[in-house]
């Protein structure tokens, strides 16, 4: 199991706000990294940082051994980082089976092709197919923006892990899912991504969900980690259990 | 696109028999809706250019000049030579309008079609000024058909250049960039994120906007026989996008539905009305926005729709 994504010494200023300080973190190959924290300790910028949308102000982010610092988005999409979103981000236009048809084409390196029809029979088969993956099986024809939250949540994910990514980030899957459905999206998420071999890191507030299904958890707080371990572990201090809940 | 494309045949069966103004108001229509099927290739992506008019004139005016420098009359290769330099002036100016969005996307269109504009009148030793230039009567396959055949010459030239460029704006429209321009006006952090580029996607979709914009206008001068800087003036660029909302955007034969209603409607709001014909076409907007913001295209599917609900409504149940 080598090292598949290392950042160090990861520092991000929002103006005089500090929101990533000094962050060196490792991942290794076929990991599920849980992220916790309280709001505003610099989860979501961690990710940010990684996938290109905003450029640190410094250190260095290091994937499979190569530098991708200050990369754009769409590069390091390229080298096998994908994500999702706190928001879904989705065509909400188009339908999910669509959305899904776009995420291949664009996969199979056919974004510039504009002869070729985008519905055909081998990417229809293998969209219909991640999507029932995900759950989806009426609702593909349906348009994206009458999808319920968590369906949204789910086909965010299916989009981001269509392109067959080696890393795959994702920003609070369960957030806006009731308390009952978030373990049913998890388990559909996690049962995916099961024997795919995809190194995964999620950000979650719910210390249960974290609790079930990482390995490993790191910690944020004020832009820092300050732990990192296995959940059980960490989460029998009840100090530390304060800390992600913001009570500590 | 079946349907369409049955009732441009059955046109262009009965077009011999039908006046000359007819022939001329639809040839005009086609020309029109190739740069009014261009603007919706981009309104598709979220992107109104109110300077397509820059465009039109680019392929006109590229007619104008073949003729009087290189001395070309066929006419084929002059509606070619059209395509081309509406869609070298795209790849020109897409450089640096495929980074703007909104506002500032429609109103760098229309100053560049203003300094197209300005250079036209300006330049009036090569291009003519205000008089503009002459077109000549152009050769079909060496041919030069007599007077009495010229005009539906023409027409058949404008129809047929029209329906491959309508079937071949269907396909694009089908294909995974004409997919991703839609993505792109929904979301372009996921299209980024999906590794594409928005930018890129917008560019080829603005280049290929630019070449339909020059053909228009190339079958454009060819029919008129005449060429004026004031196809590349702001009031034409308007109409374009007038046309645009008319026929609305939904589908690629949008456009073509709502350039021959406007032409057939401006034509008797003209005569009818002469002084007020602009009020009557502001009202006919006002009505299309107000009651069919999907543009004359969605009566179309509307029609669809109830036929398809009326067919499972009437079928007998078991």
């Amino acid at each position: 199991m080598g090292v598949l994504l290392e950042t160090a010494n990861l520092t991000k200023y929002f103006g005089l706000v500090k929101a990533a300080d000094d962050l060196t973190v490792r991942v290794q190959d076929g990991e599920l990294v849980g992220i916790v924290g309280p709001n505003g300790s610099g989860k979501t910028t961690f990710l940010n940082l990684i996938t290109g949308y905003v450029p640190p102000t410094r250190g260095s982010i290091r994937y499979r051994g190569r530098d991708i610092t200050g990369l754009p988005p769409q590069t390091v999409t390229a080298l096998g980082i994908a994500r999702s979103f706190q928001i879904p981000q989705l065509y909400t236009g188009l339908t999910v089976l669509e959305n899904m048809l776009v995420a291949l084409a664009t996969r199979a390196g056919r974004s510039r092709d504009f002869w070729r029809p985008l519905r055909d029979n081998r990417r229809t088969e293998e969209a219909v197919q991640i999507l029932g993956q995900f759950g989806f099986k009426d609702e593909i024809g349906q348009a994206v923006a009458s999808l319920a939250e968590g369906e949204r949540k789910l086909l965010d994910v299916a989009l981001s892990f269509a392109l067959k990514p080696t890393l795959l980030l994702l920003d609070e899957p369960t957030s806006g899912v009731s308390a009952k459905d978030k373990f049913e999206v998890m388990d559909t998420l996690v049962g995916v991504l099961k024997g795919t071999g995809v190194t995964t890191a999620f950000v979650e507030h719910d210390i249960d969900v974290v609790r079930r299904y990482a390995e490993r958890m790191l910690v944020f707080e004020e832009g820092k980690v300050i732990a990192d371990g296995a959940p059980e572990i960490l989460l029998a201090d009840p100090a530390m259990k304060g800390v992600i809940l913001g009570t500590g | 696109m079946l349907p369409a494309l049955a009732g441009l045949l059955l046109l262009a069966v009965v077009a011999p028999a039908l006046p000359g103004w007819t022939i001329f108001l639809l040839s005009m229509a086609f020309a029109k809706a190739l740069v009014v099927l261009g603007l919706v290739l981009l309104l598709r992506g979220g992107l109104v250019s109110f300077g397509h008019g820059m465009y039109y004139a680019a392929g006109a005016y590229a007619v104008g000049f073949a003729m009087k420098l290189l001395g070309i009359r066929e006419a084929l290769l002059l509606s070619a030579m059209g395509l081309a330099a509406g869609a070298l002036l795209a790849s020109v100016l897409g450089l640096l309008l495929a980074r703007h969005r909104g506002l500032f996307f429609a109103m760098l269109n229309l100053a560049f079609s203003m300094i197209l504009y300005a250079i036209l009148l300006k330049f009036y030793w090569v291009t003519g000024g205000t008089d503009g230039m002459g077109v000549r009567q152009a050769t079909f396959a060496g041919l030069l058909p007599s007077v009495a055949f010229l005009r539906l010459a023409y027409f058949y030239l404008t129809l047929g250049i029209a329906v491959v460029a309508f079937s071949l704006a269907h396909r694009v429209a089908g294909s995974p960039t004409g997919y991703l321009i839609r993505a792109a006006r929904d979301n372009e952090v996921r299209v980024a994120y999906m590794g594409a580029s928005v930018p890129q996607t917008i560019y080829r979709t603005y280049v290929l906007s630019g070449a339909l914009g020059g053909l228009g206008g190339s079958l454009s001068a060819l029919n008129v026989g005449h060429i004026v800087p004031e196809l590349s003036y702001w009031t034409q660029s308007g109409e374009f996008v007038f046309v645009a909302l008319l026929g609305g955007y939904g589908h690629v034969l949008g456009p073509l539905a709502g350039s021959i209603v406007f032409e057939l409607v401006r034509n008797y709001a003209y005569k009818f009305s002469p002084y007020t014909w602009q009020l009557s076409l502001g009202a006919i907007l006002l009505v299309i926005i107000l009651f069919l913001p999907g543009g004359l295209w969605s009566l179309f599917e509307r029609a669809v729709r109830w036929r398809t609900r009326w067919a499972f409504s009437s079928r007998p149940r078991i």
